[in-house]
């Protein structure tokens, strides 16, 4: 009895599901049936950092501006969540669908499912690892190794001519993941000619506050000397920062602090001294985004890597640019 | 000697140090007087291994009564986003009267979570695993909904000194669980009700045929574990001072079960080891210093963490011990020891 019940409930489902499939179709291939509004499927890493969230907001507003629908998921960190976000797009049949992988690998099956079902695909922010580039249209987001290279370079600047060992201590983002990987690539490839520079320690922060600070109490204890710490965001460099006040330092003075990303919070604590340097990674890249998925879905061709506009921040830039920042 | 070393939280307690004396070896101040308080790594352990105390200690009275609650981490996120949003709301953040009425709301919040959770496993009957399930799932969703899916910053000395603050030389957040701890303790073994805990779990139906309030008892645990997992959120959120819905208490129910266990209390209930529950938690968050301050790198952690804890519960097994060992030795292979752990 539960069994046949079971199976028609099941069979219902089905019935509603194809029906509300059809019914789609033949909005999309009408054309003036629907009010022809493109429908774009974002699934979001998480709210792991401030970076996110402000990146969260200007896809909203943008989408919003730009009269596009917006579905929008939240893998939560997990990859498992967003290929069942990705999947639930093609399922749903959206004109384009965008994402920010949370890990590099692994996106082959769910990127050639969406692309056997014709709907384009557009990466933001972080990269994939698939060999086959035709499995999605662009990428648009911030060279993560330039950042690295930004930061490396600011320091070797400033320790130029100087000599003595130099021991840095780096907080990396969650292991395995493009920004962690390019960021440290990036940085060591930077303070590579300058002997004296010595990273010391390196370990995960995973990005967020509260690891950030429960490493730092322990580099703190472990390490004789640290002279600079390099945090791949500005959140882990804030849970730091709450570190190395507790062991009695000044961040900024004892300890020179550079950081990556540039949120308000991180800016906040630069122009107040205890960051010494920011790299900008920009989280607002909605206006680019919807002027591809607008290109896309005209069958325009756009560029495999658009890179958002970006700089660096230093303590006097940060108390200029601070009243004006959106995030 | 022997009776030592039989003594089934030896080897925990064993492995403890041994990681303990490699953190004094790699460490700058181990422990040391600085400001005015206590200071090195063994405070920063202390310290840090408070949110896993309270909820591992609330979670070994709900597995004495031979249940479980998976939803800790979630009242843990929702405690932190309650407290961090209503303080970030205030006028004068700095008001100590205005945070502790505040903190007060958020373990209400937190006690009624726990309620739900007891409800609906004593009253309407579902299994613990499946009825925790509910707001473990739910309950990080609630959290986001109160922060709105962002970080929620404070700037409140009162709430800060919660985790950071120190007090006779110790450092809050530890006085904090170690009251706590004291109180179960004293509330468990010189009353009845650590007794009638231990028949609950042992068979609900011969405890309430005897005269127990089975279902009372059931519900107040997971009322109790509630508090605790309140408490420990608001200690974790006071930590960063912000509120972060998404990884406050992240998976710290796993951690919470794991200290149990190592701890000695059986999962299917009855008998059960406060002082066990303590050493697991402080293990687990030695283990964690130790990944860092050893240098293992990043992609190498879950390894490392994975052997020791396998090492550890090995070493627990009276039977692999015997296995293991009893090779060098002349006696009969296999010895029984009181109560396998």
């Amino acid at each position: 009895m539960r069994r046949t019940l079971s199976v028609a409930v099941l069979g219902g489902l089905l019935a509603v599901s194809a029906l509300a499939g059809c019914s789609k179709d033949g909005g999309t291939e009408g054309g003036g049936g629907d009010d022809g509004k493109i429908v774009l499927g974002f699934s979001q890493v998480g709210a792991e950092s401030g970076w996110r969230t402000a990146n969260t907001e200007s896809i909203k507003a943008s989408a919003k501006a730009a009269g596009i629908e917006l579905q929008f998921s939240d893998a939560q960190g997990k990859q498992e969540n967003q290929i069942a976000d990705i999947r639930g797009f093609i399922t749903q049949k959206v004109d384009v669908i965008a994402f920010s992988p949370v890990v590099t690998s692994g996106w082959d099956a769910v990127l050639k499912d969406a692309k056997d079902a014709g709907i384009p695909v557009i990466l933001t922010d972080r990269a994939v690892d698939s060999t086959d580039t035709s499995l999605y249209e662009s990428f648009i987001g911030s060279d993560f190794k330039v950042e690295g290279q930004k930061a490396g370079e600011w320091l070797a600047k400033e320790y130029a001519g100087k000599t003595g060992d130099v021991n840095i201590v780096e907080l990396q983002g969650t292991t395995g993941s493009a920004p962690a990987i390019d960021r440290q690539t990036g940085f060591a490839d930077a303070i590579k000619s300058n002997p004296n520079l010595k990273i010391v320690k390196t370990q995960t922060g995973d990005f967020k506050r509260a690891d950030g600070k429960t490493v730092m109490e322990t580099f703190l204890q472990s390490v004789p000397k640290i002279d600079v710490l390099y945090a791949h965001n500005d959140d882990m460099g804030l849970g730091a920062i709450e570190a190395i006040k507790a062991a009695g330092k000044k961040p900024g003075t004892d300890i020179k602090i550079i950081t990556v990303d540039a949120v308000k919070d991180g800016m906040t604590a630069l122009a107040a001294g205890e960051i010494n340097y920011i790299v900008e990674c920009s989280p607002l890249l909605g206006d680019q985004l919807m002027e591809t998925v607008k290109a896309v879905k005209a069958g325009k061709p756009v560029e495999k890597r658009i890179l958002t506009k970006e700089g660096t921040f230093t303590q006097e830039e940060a108390k200029a640019a601070l009243p004006t920042r959106k995030y | 000697m022997t009776t030592i070393l039989k003594h089934r939280l030896f080897w925990p307690s064993l492995i403890l140090v041994v990681m303990l004396g490699v953190n004094a070896f790699t460490s700058q101040q181990f422990v040391t007087i600085q400001d005015g308080h206590l200071f090195g790594t063994l405070i920063d352990i202390l310290r840090g291994s408070a949110p896993l105390i309270l909820v591992a200690l609330g979670m070994t009275l709900v597995i004495a009564t031979g249940g479980i609650d998976l939803s800790v981490g979630s009242v843990m996120a929702i405690s932190g986003a309650v407290a961090c949003l209503l303080i970030s709301d205030l006028g004068n953040q700095n008001s100590i009267g205005s945070v502790l009425l505040i903190i007060g709301v958020a373990i209400l919040v937190s006690l009624a979570l726990g309620l739900w959770n007891g409800a609906l496993v004593a009253i309407v009957g579902i299994q613990p695993i499946i009825a925790t399930l509910i707001l473990m799932v739910a309950g990080r969703g609630v959290a986001q909904l109160i922060t709105d899916g962002q970080i929620i910053n404070v700037r409140s000395d009162p709430y800060s000194t919660l985790a950071s603050g120190f007090f006779l030389t110790m450092p809050v957040a530890f006085l904090i669980a170690a009251g706590a701890v004291a109180l179960t303790v004293l509330l468990t073994r010189k009353t009845a009700l650590g007794l009638l805990l231990e028949s609950v779990g042992g068979s609900p139906t011969a405890s309430r045929l005897a005269g127990i309030g089975a279902r009372r008892i059931t519900v107040m645990v997971y009322v109790v574990l509630g508090g605790f997992a309140g408490l420990a959120g608001l200690i974790a959120s006071a930590d960063i001072k912000s509120a972060d819905s998404i990884s406050a208490g992240n998976l710290i129910e796993l951690d919470a079960i794991l200290a149990v266990v190592i701890g000695g209390t059986a999962l299917i209930g009855g008998r059960f080891s406060i002082i066990g529950t303590v050493l697991g938690a402080i293990i687990i968050q030695t283990l964690r210093v130790t990944v860092v301050a050893v240098g293992i790198p990043p992609e190498a952690n879950l390894l490392f963490k994975s052997v020791v804890v396998v090492a550890l519960c090995l070493s627990q097994s009276p039977d692999f011990r015997a296995k293991v060992f009893g090779r060098f030795k002349s006696r009969p292979a296999v010895e029984k020891v009181g109560v396998p752990a």
